[in-house]
């Protein structure tokens, strides 16, 4: 019965969010505004962990597995690439490392130098307490 | 065998399921991360279709019943993120400006390539969001009228690629930090990526999560300026 509810609530959520996508003129999924919503509920307190955590974890265990029939769908579709494979695998492989690679590289520059401000923060302290 | 199966509604799922079974199965036995439980069933479906001599369509008669809960489970992501509200909160602005870098990053190449390489604009419209989770890059290409099945295609390749080599590629250019391992991987590699990130530790993964989520909802603002241009 816990499920169930919990379940209700979700569909609860996402239905306002497709409402909004219908109401929204922007080309903006309905399960995003809904995640948003979801979100903001969680952060208010007016929807607590445990009105959507055994059922949320489970939907999201088999969030893969939801996937499959557009997978499938490749078989009809494949032909269309046609001569554009290999542009869309040595673009796809490039993009990724790039983002990879940026993300990761702006992160550590933020993260050297936060050590740097606390190193010089205790060099500081270091000689005010000589 | 298409008139047998096509009144079936239970064909098509439980063939999705017993596949899908068969893909866990093998991963958990190889544990590669390549060997996507999704990947596997995929292959299998589409080998017992045309040695059956089945269609898609009948195979979807019943399957589509599936794809419908996509969308409450994409709003259940609102759960981790919220469970990792706080490692975001603790790093707000290393974790914003570090995938929105990534993001402009990939919208750039993409643009570029369409600029400059003169590619097809309907497979940039396809590929502008595979770095983000399958669960926002398929209704961000079906808004933009790109082909799923691409999507698909550059999404799978870029969640293996980051796992396989993610962490060494990001050891070599000097990026060892976990936070920034976790948020270059799961920018770049979404939840394929996040699978590798779980067995380096808990705070690659926590990272991988929310950059995930930030991606997610960056790429969706973003394409719809990048778009304008195309």
């Amino acid at each position: 019965m816990k499920y169930m509810f919990q379940t209700g609530i979700i569909f609860a959520v996402t239905l306002i969010g497709e409402i909004l996508s219908q109401v929204i003129p922007l080309p903006v999924p309905g399960s995003i505004y809904g995640l948003v919503l979801l979100f903001v509920l969680l952060l208010t307190g007016i929807l607590k962990l445990k009105h959507v955590e055994g059922a949320g974890s489970f939907f999201l265990v088999i969030l893969p597995f939801l996937f499959i029939s557009n997978c499938v769908s490749l078989m009809d579709s494949i032909s269309l690439l046609g001569e554009n494979v290999v542009v869309i695998l040595i673009l796809t492989v490039v993009s990724t490392l790039v983002v990879m690679i940026v993300t990761g590289g702006v992160a550590q520059l933020f993260i050297n130098g936060k050590k740097k401000k606390e190193l010089a923060i205790k060099e500081k302290e270091g000689t005010v307490n000589e | 065998m298409n008139e047998f199966f096509s009144e079936s509604l239970l064909f098509g799922f439980t063939l999705s399921v017993a596949a899908y079974a068969v893909g866990v199965a093998i991963q958990q036995k190889f544990k590669k991360a390549f060997l996507s439980p999704l990947i596997i069933a995929m292959f299998l479906i589409i080998l017992i279709l045309k040695v059956f001599k089945i269609d898609y369509e009948t195979y979807d008669y019943g399957a589509k019943y599936i794809t419908y809960f996509i969308q409450p489970a994409t709003v259940c992501l609102a759960i981790p993120l919220y469970k990792q509200f706080e490692v975001l909160k603790k790093n707000p602005a290393t974790v914003v400006v570090s995938v929105l870098a990534g993001c402009i990053a990939h919208l750039s190449i993409m643009l570029g390539s369409f600029y400059w390489l003169q590619l097809d604009e309907t497979i940039i419209r396809s590929l502008i969001s595979k770095s983000v989770t399958l669960a926002f890059a398929l209704p961000i290409t079906e808004e933009l009228g790109g082909i799923g099945a691409i999507t698909i295609i550059g999404l799978t390749i870029a969640g293996i690629l980051g796992a396989v080599v993610g962490p060494g590629l990001l050891k070599a250019c000097k990026i060892t930090d976990p936070v920034a391992q976790g948020l270059g991987i799961g920018a770049a590699s979404h939840g394929v990526g996040c699978g590798r990130l779980v067995e380096l530790g808990e705070v690659y993964a926590a990272m991988g999560t929310v950059a995930v989520s930030v991606a997610g909802i960056l790429t969706v603002l973003l394409v719809n300026i990048a778009v304008m241009w195309l």
